[in-house]
């Protein structure tokens, strides 16, 4: 398990990194890259058994998620261990590099030392999997972790759309690509890398596939059409471009070509594909550099240009071309990371990177400019370097015209290469001169100040290696060529075969490499000249700016669509949902096969009478511009719903309707007191019509829909079991409790949860959240409160708990009196009703609702103190009380073994009291009692208590404002600030 | 079954009353029109269960004489739950009168700016429209993303 060990190791160490910063600070990245440095040493010591002539493959398999095969599979073959050797061993040193880059104590280190390290991890993960699902995990990894390393200081807009534009890009293409890897697993029946690639499937769909999969390395290396995110991206500090813009990130998308080449190369439209974008990359991205006047851009450009390449070699799919292209991307990332680093150094050290304003800094920093000649003579392809070894054989796979293509496909590719290679060599020549050279004209006073006089040596360290490394690989061709042997013999050989070499004598590619050579310096010395026609020639319309069209139309789409169907109105919304419920299931019911024979007028002739005053309340209640007048209408048509259910047979429903009914109508009266007596006067008439249209119409749809139910009934209903069990099991007979409290006591729970949230809300909106406590607390202690002492009303007469503290032209003592008489008598009635419903009409709803309606009385009948004197209790804590025993009661039985909710009946022989018979459902039906009371004394103390104090406060201020109290009202005795004494008219 | 035709009337007029009401912007007729819409599915779950009967109190009434107990135990959930329903309605009417001294369901502000912006042929808000500038100044690597001293400064190019 070494290769997710190792993966593992980056994701602890990654998570450790902000630690580590805070403790030590910059110096932290340098503790960090012994992690990166431990897999380059790893994959070091595997060289024997994956290379050469042995050339083996070290696999690992791990069961991942079994259910849809995603496995951790792991495979380090000699492709991978190239690329595990370039991703781990640039990363490490950049992290050294790091250490030295960021300022100490900087922003965002922490985050920053995370984010990289992680992202080092995803891409060993990316060259390691052997799954396709795994690769592409690790693919969107290292895009999202990109994401977050561009936009490493979000204050900078340039660093948040650099981000969001390469984030788009590449996970548009990787989002096509997964689809590839989707559609490919599918067609091969596995998803293990090395199976599909041991025999790989065929057919128009895997051709498909394939292209999808090219779209994502297309997108990923940043080729035309997708190149310009990776110049935007230079916006990221300058490791981060070292590190993903030049040996790493860019770099998957040619791993995946390289990875799918031996098996894929020969599908029709790869070879066309790639060659045609590598190249037209390779040549744009050589224009382009040529007129960048920021270093750190013209290595961007030149990344772009050299990825084409690479790309145009890993893609061709021969055996020289596959040999050049793994050469290539070697030197490449060892020329463009070292160039990266050095102009984090220059810029670092001189404050700019401008070419412009940059002069004669290779005295100042020596050792820097050696690494840079270096690099850049490697990245212009001459001999004894790197790249030189890599063009040459390059140059030879195309010569031959042997990559499965016709010659003069082959020809054009190479003349395009050649091209490319000379403004390479121009743009080489461009870096050198223009960050280091000592430029006349320029005068030193112009120079601007950097930080450090001449860089510190851990600094400029990364990049010596870099630089040295690509001198070594030039003289080690042969060892290379050996150890790539594995990968190589992949392709059919064709005929052909090479070696890389410094030397292979005076032939074409030899040739070709002198001739884009002088090319590329007849360019770089005219390069006034060619600045100027390419200004003249640069285009208008660029990729970018197709980009930002396209953005830009798909954010008028949105908001033309937003804009088209969302309206604002809820009346408009409303309407759509019940046109369509007139039109679709309207629709459906013309399809029911009615039985006309099956109808009766009516069950007895009352229901005519009373259904008469329902229709007839409603019409009203639809028509009237009074508010009262609409809900007393409404009251009327509940009423007589009620008296629908007694004649129905369901006593049951009429006790709650009618208790619901009152309540519901104390409450709407109390807050109708305090809106307009009519309802706003609009001009209605045009979409009165209209309304009444779709009234009219969902009323028939509906009435049909209550006929066909009716009367399409072929099974005999579900309930014709229920009175059996209700009293063997249930223990009651009033079956309909027993289902609200047994049989159907699921509903009943989540019911009572609704009421609990219901009055949370209200109590929320009247009281803002404050608390449905804080407010009444305070005004519940009456002492507080002055008296009213008036000669004509004794103090001894007190009928209510709080009558003393009333205004007495608030007072009516035959309200008071009948209160006293009513209320305990009431509570008492609730807790019959609680206790008999198991076997009468009544349970927890009625007997809570017949409790609430006492204390309804006492709340008209005393205003709010008088309540909060009836139930000196938060409406919260009753209503968690309630929903806490329903809840318990549900729960005890699974202590005895029970099903959640069962119930028990108890028979027991007290002393004194006698035989006592109950069912342990009971105890829910409690809760219910207490959630319901909960509710309506919260309806009470927030509709009713709520309203009244806000008004009370707005009649202080107002009093305090303005000097006309009634002075009748006036209590003896300083006036109190806080609360009022009495109830506002209740018809005000 | 044969079915109650009464009763079917009752259902469709709550309903075409209900929908009326619910279709208005007041809030208190939106209510209104709720609960009789309400009072209509009790109805309509009356029809459907089948004929009248006996209340199906086993203690007094024969099983087989009974109406059907099911959906009257699903008819009182509802009515319990349609008192929730109002007090909340009603505590938002009350709320949105202290605020705006009306009832009155208003258009969505937001969605008003948008189909302005549709008219007016821009992109949303949430559209970065700066062109970006040259690349120049999008490459440069500003001073503040190392320094320790954020000076706020944002878009600042060094070139």
């Amino acid at each position: 398990m070494t290769m997710l060990a190792l993966i593992a190791a980056h994701i602890v160490a990654a998570v450790a990194a902000p630690a580590l910063v805070r403790a030590l600070d910059r110096r932290a990245f340098a503790v960090l890259a012994v992690i990166p440095a431990g897999a380059f040493v790893w994959a070091l010591s595997q060289t024997n058994s994956v290379t050469g002539e042995r050339g083996g493959a070290v696999e690992e398999h791990r069961t991942w998620i079994d259910s849809v095969g995603l496995d951790l599979s792991f495979r380090l073959s000699a492709l991978s261990w190239l690329m595990t050797l370039v991703v781990t061993g640039v990363g490490a040193l950049v992290l050294v590099f790091c250490a030295y880059y960021f300022r100490p104590g900087a922003n965002g280190t922490k985050r920053f030392a995370g984010v990289l390290t992680a992202f080092a991890g995803a891409m060993l993960g990316l060259v390691l999997a052997d799954d396709l699902i795994l690769l592409y995990v690790f693919w969107e990894l290292t895009t999202v972790l990109s994401y977050l390393l561009i936009g490493h200081n979000p204050e900078r807009r340039a660093n948040r759309r650099a981000a969001m534009q390469a984030l788009i890009v590449t996970t548009a293409g990787g989002l096509a690509m997964l689809v590839g890897v989707v559609m490919l697993g599918q067609i091969s029946g596995t998803y293990r890398i090395s199976a599909i690639l041991a025999a790989p499937p065929s057919g128009t769909a895997v051709t498909v596939a394939v292209m999808l999969l090219l779209a994502g390395a297309v997108s990923k290396s940043a080729l035309v059409p997708f190149h310009f995110w990776l110049p935007g991206a230079m916006a990221a500090p300058t490791p981060v471009s070292a590190y993903l813009h030049a040996a790493a990130m860019v770099k998957a998308g040619v791993y995946l070509v390289a990875l799918l080449a031996p098996a894929f190369a020969d599908v029709t439209p790869w070879r066309p594909t790639l060659m045609s974008l590598g190249v037209a990359t390779m040549i744009l991205g050589g224009l382009r550099a040529l007129r960048q006047n920021d270093l750190k851009l013209l290595l961007a450009y030149g990344t772009v240009s050299q990825l084409g390449f690479l790309m145009v070699l890993t893609g061709a799919g021969t055996q020289v071309a596959a040999l050049a292209g793994l050469a290539m991307l070697l030197a490449h990332a060892l020329f463009k990371a070292a160039l990266f680093l050095l102009v984090g150094v220059i810029d670092r050290c001189t404050g700019t990177r401008d070419i412009r304003r940059l002069n004669g800094v290779w005295s100042r920093m020596p050792v820097a400019f050696a690494a840079a000649v270096l690099a850049a003579g490697s990245m212009a392809g001459l001999p004894p370097l790197a790249a030189f070894v890599a063009k040459e054989t390059a140059y030879e796979a195309f010569v031959n015209g042997e990559a499965g293509m016709p010659a003069a496909a082959s020809w054009a590719t190479l003349a395009g290469l050649v091209i490319g290679s000379a403004l390479t060599v121009a743009y080489s020549a461009r870096f050198l001169w223009g960050g280091f050279a000592r430029k006349d004209g320029m005068h030193a006073a112009g120079e601007p100040a950097g930080e450090c006089k001449t860089p510190a040596v851990g600094f400029v360290a990364p990049s010596v290696l870099l630089a040295l490394a690509g001198l070594a690989v030039g003289f080690a061709g042969a060892v290379e060529t050996r150890l790539l042997r594995p990968y190589i013999e992949l392709f059919p050989s064709h005929g052909h075969s090479s070696s890389l070499s410094l030397w292979h004598g005076f032939n074409l590619a030899l040739g070709l490499s002198v001739l884009s050579l002088i090319i590329g310096l007849m360019l770089f010395h005219r390069r006034v000249a060619v600045e100027r026609v390419q200004h003249r020639l640069a285009p208008r319309l660029d990729a970018e700016a197709g980009y930002r069209a396209m953005m830009r139309n798909l954010d008028r789409l949105a908001v033309s669509i937003t804009g088209a169907t969302q309206r604002g109105s809820l009346p408009v919304y409303i309407a759509v949902i019940l046109i369509v419920v007139i039109t679709v299931p309207g629709t459906a019911l013309l399809a029911v096969n009615y039985s006309w024979s099956a109808l009766h007028w009516w069950d007895t002739p009352a229901q005519a009478v009373v259904s008469a005053v329902i229709v007839i309340a409603a019409i009203g209640a639809a028509r009237s511009r009074r508010r009262l007048k609409a809900v007393i209408l409404t009251g009327v048509v509940g009423y007589g719903a009620a008296l629908l259910f007694v004649l129905h047979g369901a006593p049951d429903l009429a006790l709650t309707q009618i208790l619901v009914e009152t309540i519901t109508l104390v409450i709407f009266v109390l807050v109708l007191r305090k809106l307009p007596t009519y309802f706003s006067d609009r001009p209605l008439t045009a979409s009165r019509w209209w309304r009444m249209a779709v009234g009219v119409l969902v009323g028939l749809v509906m009435a049909t829909l209550t006929f066909a139910a009716a009367s399409s009934r072929t099974e005999a209903p579900v309930s014709e079991g229920y009175p059996g069990p209700a009293v063997s099991y249930g223990g009651g007979e009033n079956v309909v409790n027993v289902a609200l409290v047994d049989i159907r006591v699921w509903d009943t729970m989540g019911e009572i949860s609704v009421l609990v949230v219901a009055a949370t809300g209200v109590a929320s909106l009247i009281f803002l959240i404050t608390g449905r406590s804080g407010r009444w607390r305070t005004s519940l202690d009456t002492s507080q409160v002055p008296r009213f002492r008036t000669t004509d009303q004794p103090t001894r007469t007190r009928w209510l708990a709080t009558s003393q503290v009333m205004a007495p032209d608030r007072r009516s003592l035959v309200v008071e009196v009948v209160t006293r008489l009513l209320f305990h008598t009431i509570l008492i009635f609730s807790i019959y009703l609680l206790f008999t419903g198991h076997n009468n009409p009544g349970g927890g709803f009625a007997g809570g609702l017949v409790a609430g309606l006492a204390l309804t009385v006492r709340y008209v009948a005393g205003g709010r103190r008088e309540l909060n004197a009836a139930a000196p209790v938060d409406a919260g804590l009753v209503l968690g009380i309630g929903l806490f025993i329903a809840t318990g009661s549900g729960l005890i039985p699974l202590m005895f073994g029970g099903e959640v909710l069962q119930s028990v009946l108890i028979d027991l022989d007290l002393p004194l009291i006698g035989h006592v018979h109950f069912v342990t459902s009971l105890f829910f039906d409690v809760g219910v009692y207490l959630v319901v009371i909960g509710l309506v004394l919260d309806m009470l103390r927030s509709l009713g208590g709520g309203i009244d104090s806000d008004y009370e406060n707005d009649d202080a201020s107002d009093a305090g404002r303005s000097d006309d109290a009634d002075a009748d009202d006036e209590p003896a005795g300083p006036r109190p600030a806080e609360p009022e004494p009495y109830l506002p008219g209740a018809g005000a | 079954m044969s079915t109650n035709v009464v009763l079917t009337i009752v259902v469709g007029a709550l309903f075409a009353a209900g929908v009326y009401l619910i279709l208005e912007r007041s809030l208190t007729r939106v209510l209104v029109g709720i609960l009789l819409i309400g009072n209509g599915v009790n109805i309509l779950f009356l029809v459907a269960s089948g004929p009248a009967g006996k209340a199906p109190l086993l203690g007094s009434n024969a099983a087989d004489e009974i109406s059907d107990p099911l959906p009257q135990a699903l008819v009182l959930t509802a009515i319990v739950i349609t008192l929730g329903v109002s007090a909340f309605v009603l505590a938002m009417a009350y709320r949105s009168w202290q605020l705006n001294q009306h009832d009155d369901v208003q258009d969505d502000v937001e969605d008003a700016l948008i189909r302005r912006l549709a008219e007016m042929d821009e992109a949303s808000a949430s559209y970065d429209r700066s062109a970006g500038g040259t690349l120049d100044e999008e490459g440069s690597d500003v001073p503040d993303v190392t320094s320790s001293q954020p000076d706020g400064s944002g878009d600042r190019g060094t070139s």
